[in-house]
């Protein structure tokens, strides 16, 4: 690395501050480390780096502790909600928020998810949505989509079956205590500064006081869809939009 | 004139920052990284016009964008 002897007035874009050197552990081309990068932005962005506590996943996203440097809390499979609920009772000026894959918030998590974003929390829920269970080798989650193939459908999901996927953002959107519900998407450039200011939304509402927010970031998966990272990105805008579509679904902070 | 610097330590040669670049200035090293990978490189620095949609892409941070 190169970037001690650059001149501070020649950096236009460096990675963030926030984020160390320790390289991520995840597949090429994964959309968890655009998104740990949006998060990191956004809390240098909002000067919170002090203040700002993540409560970590079981998934793929576990690490992300060792790559954010905040303070960070372990949840149990799908308790990072409830995990957070006692942080943020408990420290009601800081940043509390969740980081989910689909696999934790929406099967083993929904309880504890949806009674947080009812309860209105002040917590922000990051939701990554890749329509799979990535870190154990691509079975079909509560999000695969119909007819989509994984390890444990290898014809494909059959709704007669295993029944349709689960749209958890619109169930959070119904909910009185959330303030704020967006689906956002990872796949180009335009798309990614788009999921940032909705991040951006749902921490600044959290802050404010106006309740739970939940953004959901439907992402790629190349290693569990078996397919190259472009072409994993190309799928997403083919198949995973069609049924995701994107949009803030709710939207009661005022900003 | 601008430029960008690829991490080859935490490049994983995705290859997305290839598949963004408007200018169509970055490619495949010749040469493989400690960790195995084909880091992605600019391969002609002198149409590089400084957008950082590579930097924005980029999973794995690896990307510096500079102006000289």
């Amino acid at each position: 690395m190169q970037n001690d002897v650059i001149a501070p007035e020649n950096l236009v874009y460096a990675k963030p501050k926030l984020m160390n050197d320790t390289p991520m552990h995840y597949c090429a081309g994964c959309s968890h480390g655009v998104v740990h990068k949006l998060v990191a932005e956004v809390i240098e962005e909002m000067g919170m780096a002090d203040k700002a506590i993540g409560v970590s996943p079981v998934g793929c996203a576990v690490f992300a502790y060792r790559y954010l440097d905040i303070d960070w809390q372990e949840a149990a499979h799908g308790r990072a909600p409830a995990v957070a609920t006692g942080i943020k009772r408990c420290w009601p000026d800081r940043l509390v928020f969740t980081y989910q894959g689909d696999g934790d918030l929406a099967a083993i998590g929904t309880a504890e998810t949806l009674h947080m974003l009812n309860r209105g929390e002040n917590i922000p829920i990051i939701f990554i949505n890749n329509a799979i269970y990535g870190m154990t080798g691509g079975q079909m989650a509560p999000t695969t989509l119909i007819g989509q193939k994984t390890t444990t459908c290898p014809y494909g999901r059959d709704p007669k079956l295993n029944g349709y996927p689960l749209k958890i953002t619109e169930m959070a959107a119904m909910l009185n205590g959330t303030c704020f519900v967006s689906r956002q998407s990872v796949e180009n450039v335009a798309s990614i500064r788009k999921a940032k200011r909705a991040i951006r939304k749902a921490f600044q509402s959290a802050m404010d006081g106006k309740g739970s927010s939940l953004v959901e970031i439907v992402s790629t998966c190349s290693s569990g869809w078996k397919l190259s990272p472009v072409k994993a990105n190309e799928w997403l805008e083919e198949h995973m939009l069609e049924f995701y579509q994107k949009g803030d679904l709710k939207d009661t902070t005022g900003y | 004139m601008p430029r960008i610097e690829v991490d080859a330590n935490r490049c994983k040669a995705c290859y997305l920052c290839v598949s963004v670049c408007p200018k169509k200035c970055l490619g495949k090293s010749k040469t493989i990284s400690k960790k195995g990978y084909f880091p992605a490189v600019q391969e002609r620095p002198q149409d590089c016009i400084g957008c950082k949609m590579c930097y924005v892409m980029c999973p794995d941070v690896a990307i510096t964008v500079l102006k000289d």
